[in-house]
């Protein structure tokens, strides 16, 4: 396997483990915290909110936009130490 | 100034704006009129996303759907973010690296087979079909209720501005009225918004109001809604009803669904590089979150506001509100037949409650000599009417109308945009006159769009029976057959052209029949839409995620046992996984 290749399925394995750490995040707040696990930490309020009613309807939300520009900061970086950027 | 008038003023100067920039944004190719040349900064693609993904549907009947369903209402909200998420990680960055012009030439070109391209159009054209009836039906009832003209002509204008711009302009017209669309349906529903919240709460953010006490009393908004509805035999708001393992799958189903819509994946084949297709996403749903955040307060609030009218007090031992001194507004959605008062015990009083809760029926309603509920409440009302009951001025209605009507258009636009090219590049160029040159097809493709915008506005005015369940069908089909076909195509050299095409049309036909079973489209529902018949206890709104495992799993096995795909489609996915020469792709 040539070198050019090698550094090509390296980029793209730190790509896959970035991109299910996303995800494992994504599933948490949205089926954990907002289905799942939402009438147990309904019992906890933040503010006026039911902590899982605030997850469902508020707090997933938000996390998924943290995660998409997160993503997007973290695959630019992996881009330029892979050498596989944009011109 | 006469509100009519006002809004007259108002609608028609937006349309002024989105036929001047269809004009200034002509396309002159057909990369401009597929993917506006590929020359879309991300921010602005973000916004025309956010116009282009948010319909009628979510401006006016999400914050009333959230009111009256409460904490099961999160599906939506969830639901219809999520899937930017996956968007952005699994989706976006590959199929602007891949760089043509639309989902089934992708699907076409990875399984190098015409097959697997026609079944991806058949998918395209049904599912923006069904979406795009209920658009244009939205741009008609926005029309007849604003503007006091009949449907059939607020339709006809409607399908005259989209022609104009979608038409001349193509996705760069398009894209670039979205973008003023956004602007014009985001102001128009948080100003209401805004002061709903300032009133009831005294915090200006609807998002920390729904979060705050209530202005004046000791308990927070949240718990005052819980104890006025249960007070009158709903179920307590911050608690669901349903199933755990069917919201979890409506969630995914609509999560999915929403990757999958070809109207919403072909917006980042818009913009120049791979990192803006990442980041762009995020653009997308920062803007679209402003309305999601939002409507959740709007529900909760519009629905207390709306109790505490009826029922002064807001407790069932008072007297509620009598019908000869309803407010101003009450008999304005009168009119609409929006709001319904039908004095079933002839005392001249409102009672709203739920008469559906047989253990509230016998032992609070009876012994009062309440004989059922007196007021039906239509679920658009808690957004159309929002500025007047808020006692808001005529200018904030006007605008109202305004934003409707763009929410309506720029998905109308956007669906449109979606079926023409499909039509135009994947059948009439990639498959009947693969000879046609760049002046051809853009006619081509312009006489698509004539044309749909045609069958479109028939399909607003003649609404076929099951538009009401668009969005189960629409996102079902998405999520089974065009989602996993495109994954699969990125993440695996594996699957074949023998196993993507088995996959797809195993998971359209299942997911289809399904909802065909218990909505009955076409023919008479077969069995009854309750949990008892439903497999694993899915309702079909979230069918699509067992056709989406079906179709993933058909594939695999069917790849596994035919021959693996040639060596130059295993480049083709090396190539689409990094993003360098993306730029180049732009040449096409």
């Amino acid at each position: 396997m040539s070198k050019h290749q090698e550094s090509r399925d390296a980029y793209w394995k730190a790509n896959l483990r970035i991109m299910a750490g996303c995800l494992v995040v994504w599933f948490i707040v949205s089926f954990g915290f907002g289905i799942v696990l939402a009438q147990p930490l309904d019992n906890f309020q933040l503010f006026g909110y039911p902590l899982g009613f605030w997850f469902a309807q508020q707090g997933s939300i938000y996390t998924f936009l943290v995660l998409i520009f997160f993503y997007a900061w973290r695959m630019n970086k992996l881009d330029r130490e892979f050498d596989v950027h944009e011109e | 100034m006469e509100l009519q008038t006002l809004t007259y003023i108002v609608v028609g100067f937006t349309f002024v704006v989105y036929i001047g920039i269809a004009v200034w944004s002509r396309a002159h190719s057909t990369g401009d009129f597929y993917v506006a040349g590929k020359g879309v900064h991300p921010v602005a693609n973000g916004m025309a996303t956010a116009a282009d993904w948010m319909s009628a549907a979510s401006f006016i009947s999400m914050a009333g759907l959230i009111a009256f369903l409460g904490y099961d209402g999160s599906v939506y909200l969830m639901g219809w973010t999520g899937g930017y998420v996956l968007l952005a990680l699994l989706l976006a960055p590959y199929l602007r690296k891949y760089g043509k012009f639309t989902v089934p030439a992708f699907i076409g070109d990875r399984y190098y087979s015409k097959t697997a391209r026609v079944v991806a159009v058949i998918c395209l054209i049904f599912i923006s079909f069904t979406y795009v009836a209920g658009q244009m039906r939205g741009v008609g009832i926005v029309f007849s209720r604003f503007l006091e003209v009949d449907i059939l002509t607020g339709l006809l204008v409607g399908m005259g501005v989209v022609f104009i711009y979608a038409v001349l302009g193509g996705m760069k017209g398009i894209t670039y009225t979205q973008v003023a669309q956004y602007c014009v349906l985001i102001f128009a529903y948080t100003v209401p918004a805004v002061f709903i919240s300032i009133q009831l709460t005294g915090n200006p953010l609807p998002q920390l109001g729904l979060g705050s006490g209530v202005e004046g009393g000791s308990m927070w908004l949240l718990e005052r809604l819980d104890l006025v509805v249960q007070d009158l035999g709903f179920g307590a708001y911050t608690d669901g009803s349903k199933a755990m393992i069917d919201v979890a799958c409506i969630t995914l189903a609509l999560m999915v669904g929403t990757a999958g819509l070809p109207h919403v994946i072909v917006r980042f084949f818009t913009v120049p590089r791979v990192s803006d297709a990442r980041k762009s996403a995020g653009w997308a749903l920062l803007f679209i979150a402003l309305l999601y955040t939002t409507a959740p307060a709007v529900g909760a609030m519009a629905r207390l506001n709306l109790i505490e009218t009826i029922w002064p007090g807001a407790s069932t031992e008072a007297q509620p509100l009598a019908y000869d001194e309803r407010p101003e507004w009450f008999q304005t959605w009168e009119e609409t037949g929006l709001l319904q008062f039908d004095d079933q015990n002839g005392d001249g009083l409102i009672q709203y409650y739920n008469d559906n809760n047989p253990e509230y029926v016998a032992n609070v309603a009876e012994p009062r000599g309440w004989e059922g509920n007196e007021l039906q409440v239509d679920r658009d009302i808690m957004v159309l009417a929002n500025p007047e009951i808020a006692k808001l001025p005529n200018w904030v209605i006007a605008l109202v109308a305004a934003g409707g009507i763009a929410a309506a258009l720029s998905t109308a636009a956007g669906l449109l945009l979606v079926i023409s090219s499909a039509v135009s590049h994947d059948l009439v160029k990639g498959m009947i006159a693969p000879n046609l040159g760049d002046k051809g097809e853009l006619l081509t493709g312009r006489i698509a769009a004539a044309v749909a915008i045609c069958i479109a506005g028939y399909l607003g005015y003649n609404p076929p029976g099951f538009v009401a369940q668009v969005v189960a069908f629409a996102f079902g089909l998405a999520a089974a057959s065009l989602f996993p076909a495109i994954i699969m195509g990125i993440f695996s050299t594996r699957i074949n052209r023998e196993g993507a095409v088995a996959g797809m049309l195993t998971g359209l036909i299942f997911t289809f029949g399904y909802i065909m079973y218990f909505k009955g489209i076409f023919i008479e529902p077969i069995a009854a839409n309750i949990p008892e018949n439903w497999l694993f206890g899915i309702s079909p709104e979230g069918i699509g995620v067992v056709g989406m495992l079906l179709n993933f799993g058909v594939a695999f096995s069917i790849s596994r046992f035919t021959a693996a795909p040639p060596v130059h489609i295993r480049e083709l996915i090396e190539d689409i996984r990094v993003p360098r020469g993306a730029a180049g792709a732009q040449a096409h």
